[in-house]
């Protein structure tokens, strides 16, 4: 019996190796490097120009694709423009989490507690504290997760999503649980987030199970190719897909399978909450996408029915519940959940535009979020005696922050009006082109109830910039609240802020961009 | 014996998989609910090898094999620490995360 190797095209997979080979790298460096000082710095060095390179290859690759794209692994992995797109996309949404990762307040206190395994409050934390030891392996992790990211969006096989939506799902898990203040509640989130998430790539897996047996394929496209010979709807089929369609919008956190999404968020170190809202989504959109043009697209007419309802289940619950919420991570949360159902809204039809229009929409809400979460690492609540504590995160706490910070807070509510839609913002460009896309394939009643969700989720936004700016400190709160300069954070901050303008304001050159990008490689049958 | 009846066990444990992962409160269990349901996404894609005649269905298993037991890693080591921090992983306890 001979053994023919397989051939692997490597150079294609660059900026994916470049990722996962500098987390191994870093991973090393954990037990070489003694002090937890270097080791910060080393990590954090390392991380930035890993991702940065990893940007810069795509980048150089999409310059030089010549026609549609490389197959790689015998149609496992599809690299063509739309994936560069938003292996670029993530690798930005890295780097930006990375600063904010390492960033640190005035007193030199990490968003990260300083050893994950003991318990909150014990004497193993004090002492841990005082060693200043540093849960410097939160680098290497995001790497991971990075890494596995931008694999996902680039896969064409469906047990290999499934391998890549655990190798960034892992690492995300334990970051949740590691934030340094209200240590309960981190605990708490990561294990929802665990229990939902595994629960949701089971799911995902039996559905591909399903596929395997329905189409004797796990490839995309020789799914597409089973799809299309069946006659009439085959239950098994259409089990299938639904299955890991419902896997997939987990992910994208959309109603009814949102629940992990506030206590997520809320409950992660915000750095890492930042990270997750922006590139999580962004991974999960664009492999919805490519599973749902590639290998579900003569299912279109069967799956339409679950794309509607989810959506407009997610519009309308994230606007509704993001009104009552009193606490900042969670409504940020539930808008995250409103924003799932307006991504929904670009599928309606599977039209051509989403593949150019979601790109631009995730790329516009990304830089928001990782904005407006990082200026709440800056607000911090302040004991009697003038020690600094965690952030504030209740909206009344927010109260005059325009009085105290005029810039700070001005670059929050220029997120929340990027968030709302409002013109002149990234986030208005983002849903005019998401959603014209959707009316092009006959989406417009779905159009019509997003421009309403929007509307009235504008009112909460709006509600904590009046809070903002035309609200007075409360009588005997004024030494409450301590603005933080970090210089990481702000970095990240400033970012964000030229980004949302430049997108709302010239968003020609992006746009034209990802128009470029908005072709998938099909009929790579493997 | 024909290999669609392991297809319908594999739906079977797969039911029961969830029903353990929505209904049961302790984490461990709801955990174990979470590894059926990837062994029997396991037990599927193998019968479904077989029905088909080739070889691809189960190396698929052993990928999904290798994962899994990540997951376990992970998964352990978070409830672990609830455990630690609350000496309790009932899923209704910590309810500080609430709306």
């Amino acid at each position: 019996m001979s053994f023919t190797t397989p051939e692997i095209a490597w150079a294609p997979l660059a900026p994916v190796i470049i990722v996962l080979g500098a987390a191994a790298v870093a991973i090393l460096l954990e037990s070489f490097l003694r002090s937890p000082e270097t080791r910060r710095k080393v990590q954090l060095g390392v991380s930035l120009v890993a991702l940065i390179a990893a940007a810069g290859t795509a980048i150089a690759q999409w310059a030089a694709l010549e026609g549609a794209g490389t197959v790689v692994l015998d149609g496992m992995l599809t690299v063509d423009r739309q994936s560069l797109a938003w292996q670029v996309l993530i690798a930005v949404f890295g780097t930006l989490g990375a600063l904010l990762f390492a960033a640190r307040t005035r007193a030199g206190e990490e968003a990260f507690t300083p050893l994950g395994s003991v318990a909150p409050g014990s004497t193993e934390e004090t002492l841990a504290r005082r060693k200043g030891l540093q849960v410097t392996e939160v680098f290497p992790l995001a790497l991971f997760a990075v890494g596995g990211m931008m694999l996902f969006t680039s896969v064409t096989d469906l047990i290999f999503l499934f391998v890549a939506l655990e190798v960034f799902s892992l690492p995300l898990y334990i970051l949740v649980a590691l934030a340094r203040r209200r240590r309960f509640l981190s605990h708490e989130g990561a294990l929802k987030y665990f229990l939902l998430g595994a629960f949701s790539s089971a799911i995902l897996l039996f559905g591909a199970a399903f596929l395997y047996g329905a189409t004797g394929s796990t490839s995309y496209a020789g799914i597409a190719a089973g799809v299309a010979s069946v006659t009439g709807v085959d239950a098994l089929v259409l089990a299938g897909a639904v299955m890991v369609v419902v896997g997939l919008l987990f992910k994208i956190g959309a109603v009814p399978f949102h629940s992990w999404t506030p206590d997520a968020y809320q409950g992660a170190p915000t750095p890492v909450t930042a990270f997750m809202a922006a590139a999580t989504k962004a991974a999960a959109t664009a492999a919805l996408l490519r599973v749902a043009y590639e290998a579900f697209h003569g299912l279109e007419w069967e799956l339409s029915w679950l794309f509607w309802a989810v959506a407009i289940a997610s519009m309308v619950l994230g606007t509704v519940v993001a009104l009552v919420q009193t606490e900042l991570k969670r409504m940020l949360a539930y808008s995250s959940v409103a924003h799932a159902g307006f991504i929904l809204v670009a599928f309606a039809g599977f039209p051509d535009g989403a593949l150019s229009a979601l790109p631009f929409y995730l790329a516009s809400y990304g830089v928001a979020t990782l904005g407006a979460f990082a200026v709440i690492t800056q607000v911090r609540e302040k004991a009697e005696d003038g020690t600094v504590l965690g952030e504030a995160t209740r909206l009344g706490q927010w109260a005059g922050l325009g009085k105290r910070s005029p810039w700070l807070a001005g670059a929050m509510a220029l997120f929340l009006l990027s968030f709302a839609g409002i013109p002149l913002t990234a986030g208005f460009v983002g849903k005019f082109v998401a959603f014209a896309a959707a009316i092009s394939e006959g989406g417009w009643p779905l159009v019509l109830i997003a421009v309403i969700a929007s509307a009235a989720a504008a009112f909460f936004y709006v509600r904590l910039i009046v809070l903002m700016f035309l609200t007075d400190v409360p009588d005997g709160q004024e030494d409450a609240i301590e603005i933080d300069h970090s210089p990481l954070a702000r970095v990240v901050v400033i970012v964000a802020v030229a980004a949302v303008l430049l997108l709302g304001i010239v968003p020609g050159p992006v746009l034209a961009a990802f128009e470029n990008a908005g072709v998938l490689l099909l009929g790579a049958a493997g | 014996m024909d290999p669609i009846n392991f297809v319908i066990l594999a739906s079977i444990l797969f039911a029961i998989g969830s029903a353990a992962v929505l209904l049961r409160r302790n984490a461990i269990i709801a955990f174990m609910g979470v590894e059926l349901m990837l062994n029997a996404a396991n037990l599927a894609l193998v019968a479904f090898s077989r029905i088909h005649g080739e070889i691809d269905g189960q190396i698929m298993a052993f990928f999904v094999l290798v994962v899994a037991a990540a997951e376990v890693v992970v998964g352990l080591a978070i409830i672990i620490a609830v455990f630690r921090a609350r000496q309790t992983i009932s899923l209704d306890e910590p309810a500080e995360l609430k709306g």
